[in-house]
């Protein structure tokens, strides 16, 4: 029963890998790999390993494969495969050769494990409970590292695909009132109120931005007492008319 | 089936994978492809951890795709910055480093 479900499995897997690298439209590659990484999830399944295998289908199968959806639809577009390119005849040339390696180097080994069904394992041997444990007592660190990194590549990722030249196109004036100093008592919330409304706030204040002179060290004393309280209540205005 | 078998099939997605590194010229594909290589790289932990009978490897792969998931992440980053520039999506016409 193994022995069928490994082939069928292993079949599945190898004809989705075959997929991915063939199929002209990024989009049916996509399908391909997730139909790969289910087979493979059963392959990890026929290993004993339920929690990677969850694992797999859960991230991989679901979450990694709906981004790269998500941004095949973005990009969009099929590709033309080129002829004459070197590459394209000693890329599968050089593959062939490579799987043969790895199986001579694999297979021939000498582990005394490879021609075994694998060794005594205890009750309960990949499951959750004990992948958790380990996470949690012997491989902690890794656990924080992995998250750590996880959380620069969330960050990276934004940082990557952001807009960069989203103030090109803006009213100088915002140029000109992010370049200058800010004084206190003003902020971002009157500022997403309309450059125009800040100014006019500023103006009632204290005379304008220009008139004021700012150095950096006085740049807390130059509002005067009652100042605060008269921006406050334009700002509120503003925000009510936005 | 013998533990063999499963070495074998990694060995051969991991090459299917290196071919599509070499002929496919599409970022996106190439991602693809990278993911294949890293999945025969699992495969091959957890057979190993099942050989020995202890689950360091599996929790070595559990690592290996947390990493294939940020490697993800910051690649799609990359081609979406790449089509929002209008710049070609195609690795053998992007080989300039300056942008």
């Amino acid at each position: 029963m193994s022995d069928v479900l490994f082939f069928i499995a292993a079949i599945a897997a190898v004809a989705g890998a075959i997929a991915v690298v063939t199929l002209r439209n990024p989009f049916y590659a996509v399908l391909a790999l997730v139909c790969h990484l289910v087979s493979l999830a059963a392959l990890f399944l026929l290993l004993r390993a339920e929690f990677v295998a969850a694992a797999q289908v859960v991230v991989y199968a679901g979450a990694v494969m709906v981004l790269y959806i998500f941004v095949v639809a973005y990009v969009g577009g099929g590709e033309e495969i080129g002829s004459g390119n070197a590459l394209r005849i000693i890329g599968p040339v050089f593959a062939v050769a490579l799987a043969v390696e790895l199986c001579i180097a694999l297979l021939g080994s000498a582990l005394s494990g490879i021609d075994s069904q694998g060794a005594p394992y205890k009750l309960g041997f990949g499951t959750p409970e004990h992948i958790g444990k380990l996470f949690l007592t012997d491989y902690l660190f890794v656990f924080e590292v992995a998250s750590l990194l996880l959380l620069v590549a969330a960050v990276g990722a934004i940082v990557l695909a952001r807009r960069r030249r989203g103030l090109e196109d803006e009213d100088p004036a915002l140029r000109r009132l992010i370049a200058e100093p800010r004084p206190a008592y003003t902020g971002t919330i009157a500022e997403g109120a309309g450059v125009r409304k800040v100014l006019q706030a500023l103006e009632e204040a204290h005379g304008g931005i220009i008139a004021l002179g700012f150095s950096p060290e006085e740049e807390h004393e130059t509002v005067p007492a009652g100042a605060d309280s008269a921006n406050d209540e334009s700002a509120g205005s503003d925000g009510g008319e936005a | 089936m013998t533990l063999g078998w499963y070495l074998a099939v990694s060995a051969i997605i991991f090459s299917i994978g290196v071919a599509g590194v070499l002929v496919r010229r599409n970022p996106l594909v190439i991602l693809l492809c990278l993911e294949l290589m890293l999945n025969a790289g699992n495969l091959a932990l957890v057979t190993f951890a099942r050989m020995h009978g202890g689950e360091a490897g599996q929790i070595f792969a559990l690592i290996v795709m947390v990493v294939a998931a940020c490697e993800v992440t910051v690649g799609l980053g990359l081609i979406v910055a790449i089509s929002r520039r209008n710049l070609p999506v195609d690795v053998d016409k992007l080989h300039e480093l300056n942008g």
